[in-house]
């Protein structure tokens, strides 16, 4: 333990604590920018400057471990006055055009501002001089260079988080930037498009390209029938947003909240994330098959989820050779985009052409997977706007709907009723748990042998996590599956992700099953989700989750009645002709850069 | 005005018998090595003047059994050549400090960070390492050394974006603590010495701390070289004793005309004529790595002053807001006093801005911005606004 006093108070830390910690401890707020809870430290900001008694210069809180007897003062006027520099400096060489910014009222420099108030702001305005122009190439992803301030956060989000290093410094002094490989557009490179450099950027530099106006329009569009779908992972996000506590789940007031903008029909994503489980689990069983009993060479094991669009992408630029392990699902959203313009269209008596899909995603990558040119299987393009959770947030708050009063209701139907197994896709291993929970009864006929269907060895927090179940007293048709340990692995953020591949490549991890989520805890860590996010937020968003799962009536994807109905009436059986048309993609090696 | 001359001397630059002095190294103690260096007060040649004993003794208690040694060869400060003179004429005697500081602290691995503006010296370089290592092999000393060339980035210069730049990375500076002493060069244990440095730690050597204490002043002991340029009849590179004041050095380096002198290049100070007398060079008055630059009344210290902006601007690695863009401000701000467009009052909000980088900044190339600004807005007022 280190004894130091901040602003003459005594405090006691563990050794390597930082003096930003340190003061935290005390209830003193010192002021960041470039750091973030879940990115190395960088101090490079230097807005975290506080005095220490003795020492030359001023020592940023964030990057400083505390030392024995060392005395610091957060609020001296030395650092006063270097810390309010500091802010006019980043706003001289910023465009500073807050009411016309898509982050104004929830940027970091803008709190800054306001907190010390720099309205006197004295230095030259240096961002006239430099001739920036907006990338808006990519579906996803928005950068306006003349909105950052250089912390660095994205470029290490980018490497540390997801280990893709599409970002980068570059060019040093009055030119130093944030760019690209060659300077290309986010659309051209290596980008997942997972937004999660936009999770932690401060400002208005990095942001999802919005749809908000588009989907405004088909709504007020009378002879457009608009259809909204929404991700698991947004039910306990969204209220954050909406000013409620991390972890709120809002589920009820979100469907209410959709009706009263006017979508003419308000659905769940969920519904088709049991679907997937039925084709995927179908899937899986299928190459297991064809692996163990028709000793079928070309069968590519192990095989991976693809409904995280931003791995989906990170795999065809980094390791194409594996792309037939990738299942050829399409993601839950595509699913129920396919579907709304076929067999929902049918059911209702609608000419396709004048149904509009759009989709509430925790996933800016949701808006690049829309875009895919091979998601057009319904002849029409299967989802035509995605949005993310703080879109969503937005819209109600354009439409004057006070959410935090608003009484819960019912999605409709069809494609309305879901089951736990397909909240917990919000979740980091909850696809593996959901499949796992539907092909274990499948071959077996048996529930899963754990304790209330919580298949606990694939949850948690750790990046890549290994689990296996043994399979026996198999039903007749799949009793080669007999005495097989089925062994699945899972992993979350990209960097996890290379590793576990990397594992694979090695043979060092050994599986037949592999989920991956881009982001970091899974979709509710999603790049289209509240910002701050933490740790600890996300944490709360994950139990929000699982409590979902175990207040629904239905736990497992094949009970879902909707899904019984659906491959009655229209899809016939998993992995059919109808749904390979549908449901299933394939996918494209890429560029390294 | 004094007349005395300033002392020359010949230690830097003696050509002696390298393989002598590491033959006596050889069997010395770790510990015996770095009390004699620590018993000399040589005092880092890079112009921040560290003492160099306390160094490797802080890098030889490091338990790591993984150390480097790097001899810092990006002499990068405008207005500096010496090293290469070094390097060029007794390259030997480099690396043959960078072997003795090895032994002191127990690094078995040398760098020598080359300015990429001195590739030429190479192939001269490489010849000498060779002859080196075979003496090495002799001795049944188990160290390397290799080579790295630097890209042309200024503050590549600076250490902990030096090793950044040896790892292939992006050369920008480091978050202190850690020191190098604890974690440099790959996160181990490192010294690192510029090229003069290192040469003075051969002579120590050789000659012994209490020769090495004759030179120089208790703050500053030794001899130094200097580069010495601008408006002087004898522009080129001198070794001279530490502790002369600038009096003394104009009288020997001036061309009669001379009104400020830069000491340090440009993160040094501008002393002006009527401090000649009272300032002494060495680390007890302006401290510098070595450049000198002499100006004479034809020159207008506004376009000094915009020549280092300039370069400061550029040079930063632009990480940290105080450095990145109070350069920026600093540049702009004294362009728009020279237009009129800011009153001469605005002259006082930039050295408050100079002072907040020279706190605030994460290195020292942003907190050494304010030495020149700060001396020369001081001094020269009148002709940065009229
Ligand atoms: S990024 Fe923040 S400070 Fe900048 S214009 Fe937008 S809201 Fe304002
Ligand atoms: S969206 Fe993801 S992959 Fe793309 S730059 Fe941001 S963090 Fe990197
Ligand atoms: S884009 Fe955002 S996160 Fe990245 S450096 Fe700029 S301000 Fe920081
Ligand atoms: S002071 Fe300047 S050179 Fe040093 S880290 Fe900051 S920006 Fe880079
Ligand atoms: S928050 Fe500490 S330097 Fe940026």
């Amino acid at each position: 333990m280190v004894n130091l006093s901040i602003n003459g108070m005594l405090v006691k830390v563990p050794e390597g604590t930082t003096i930003l910690d340190a003061a935290k401890k005390m209830n003193f707020r010192i002021p960041t920018l470039c750091h973030h809870d879940d990115l190395c430290v960088a101090g490079n900001c230097r807005v975290c400057v506080v005095e220490q008694l003795g020492a030359k210069s001023l020592v940023a809180a964030c990057a400083s471990p505390v030392s024995e007897g060392m005395q610091i003062l957060t609020n001296s006027l030395k650092v006063r006055s270097a810390r309010k520099h500091i802010i006019e400096l980043l706003l001289s060489e910023h465009n500073a055009d807050c009411t016309k910014c898509y982050k104004n009222g929830m940027c970091e420099l803008q709190n800054l501002s306001n907190e010390f108030a720099v309205g006197d702001h004295i230095f030259i305005d240096l961002n006239t001089i430099k001739d920036y122009t907006i990338d808006r190439f990519s579906p996803s992803i928005q950068k306006d260079d003349s909105k950052c301030i250089r912390c660095q956060r994205c470029v290490r989000t980018c490497e540390q988080l997801q280990g893709v290093n599409a970002l980068t410094v570059a060019f040093k002094g009055d030119h130093q930037r944030i760019t690209t490989f060659e300077d290309l557009s986010m659309a051209e490179v290596i980008c997942t498009n997972c937004g999660q450099c936009i999770n932690r950027c401060p400002t208005g530099a990095l942001v999802e390209r919005t749809y908000l106006d588009e989907v405004w329009d088909v709504i007020l569009d009378p002879t457009k029938h608009v259809v909204v779908q929404t991700a698991p992972a947004v039910r306990v996000g969204l209220g954050e947003e909406l000013g409620l506590e991390a972890g709120s789940r809002v589920t009820g007031q979100m469907v209410s909240a959709l009706k009263r903008l006017g979508f003419d029909s308000v659905l769940d994503t969920d519904f088709t994330a049991d679907l997937t489980i039925m084709e995927e689990g179908t899937e899986l069983l299928t190459r297991l098959k064809k692996a163990l009993v028709d000793k079928d060479p070309e069968v590519a094991l192990p095989m991976t989820t693809s409904c995280s669009p931003g791995w989906v992408k990170f795999i065809e630029h980094t390791f194409p050779e594996y792309l037939p392990n990738v299942s050829t699902c399409k993601s839950p959203q595509q699913m129920f985009g396919a579907l709304a313009k076929t067999y929902y269209a049918q059911v209702r008596k609608l000419d396709p052409k004048d149904v509009v899909s759009v989709s509430i995603m925790p996933c800016t990558a949701k808006k690049y997977e829309a875009d895919r040119p091979e998601m057009r299987s319904s002849g029409f393009k299967d989802v035509d706007y995605v949005l993310t959770t703080r879109e969503l947030a937005r819209m109600i708050k354009q439409a004057g709907v006070d959410f935090n009063k608003l009484k819960e209701d019912k999605y409709d139907s069809i494609m309305g009723v879901s089951s736990g197994a397909a909240v917990i896709f919000g979740a980091t291993g909850g696809v593996m748990e959901a499949a796992l929970r539907t092909a274990y009864e499948i071959v077996t006929g048996r529930e899963v042998p754990f304790e209330g269907l919580n298949i606990t060895p694939v949850r948690g927090m750790e990046g890549v996590r290994q689990a296996s179940v043994m399979i026996e007293d198999c039903k007749e048709e799949w009793s080669f599956l007999n005495g097989v340990e089925l062994k699945c692995a899972v992993a979350h953020g990209l960097v996890n992700a290379r590793k576990l591949m990397n594992g694979v490549k090695s043979g060092d991890i050994e599986a037949h099953f592999i989920e991956v989520m881009a982001c970091p805890d899974g979709c509710l860590g999603g790049g289209g989700q509240p910002i701050p996010t933490n740790e600890e937020i996300r944490r709360k968003r994950t139990e929000a989750i699982y409590a979902e799962d175990m207040s629904m009536e239905i736990r497992k994807s094949h009970e879902n009645p909707e899904i019984i109905g659906i491959y009655r009436e229209f899809l016939g059986e998993p992995l059919g002709h109808k749904s390979h048309e549908l449901l299933h993609t394939h996918y494209t090696k890429r560029v390294r850069y | 005005m004094s007349s005395q001359h300033v002392k020359r001397v010949d230690l830097i630059f003696e050509k002696i018998e390298c393989r002598d002095v590491l033959k006596k190294i050889v069997d010395m103690e770790p510990d015996a090595i770095c009390q004699e260096l620590l018993e000399s007060d040589l005092k880092g040649r890079g112009g921040a003047g560290f003492p160099t004993g306390l160094k490797w003794c802080f890098t030889a208690s490091e338990k790591d059994p993984v150390k480097y040694i790097v001899c810092n060869a990006d002499e990068g400060e405008p207005g500096t050549f010496k090293d290469r003179e070094i390097l060029d004429l007794v390259p030997g005697k480099v690396f043959c400090g960078m072997a003795i500081a090895g032994k002191a602290i127990g690094a078995k691995m040398g760098y020598v960070y080359l300015r990429g503006e001195y590739k030429f010296l190479i192939p001269k370089l490489n010849e000498e390492l060779k002859k080196f290592h075979q003496t090495m092999d002799e001795f049944n000393q188990n160290f390397r050394i290799q080579i790295r060339l630097g890209s042309g980035a200024y503050i590549c210069g600076e250490e902990s974006a030096l090793f950044e730049s040896i790892e292939g990375k992006r050369g920008e500076p480091r978050n202190k603590p850690p020191y190098p002493t604890k974690s440099g060069l790959f996160g181990k244990p490192t010294v690192i010495n510029n090229v003069e440095t290192l040469v003075h730690s051969v002579m120590i050597m050789k000659y012994g701390a209490s020769h090495f204490k004759e030179l120089g002043t208790k703050d500053s002991r030794g001899s130094k070289v200097f580069s010495i340029s601008g408006d002087t009849p004898k522009a080129g590179i001198y070794e001279l004793e530490l502790g002369m004041t600038v009096d003394e050095f104009v009288n020997d380096f001036g061309d009669g005309d001379t009104k400020a002198v830069q000491v340090g290049g440009a993160s040094g100070f501008c002393v002006p004529r009527k401090k000649f007398e009272e300032t002494i060079i060495g680390f007890e008055g302006v401290p510098t790595g070595g450049s000198m630059k002499l100006f004479n009344s034809t020159r207008s210290m506004y376009n000094v002053l915009h020549n280092y902006l300039d370069f400061f601007t550029e040079e930063s690695c632009g990480q940290c807001t105080p450095c990145r863009v109070g350069c920026q401000q600093l540049l702009k701000g004294v362009e728009a006093v020279k237009r009129g467009e800011k009153n001469s009052k605005y002259l006082d909000e930039l050295v408050k801005l100079a002072k907040t980088m020279k706190r605030a900044s994460k290195c020292g190339l942003g907190q050494s911005v304010g030495n020149a600004f700060g001396s020369i807005v001081e001094n020269f007022k009148e002709e940065i606004i009229y």
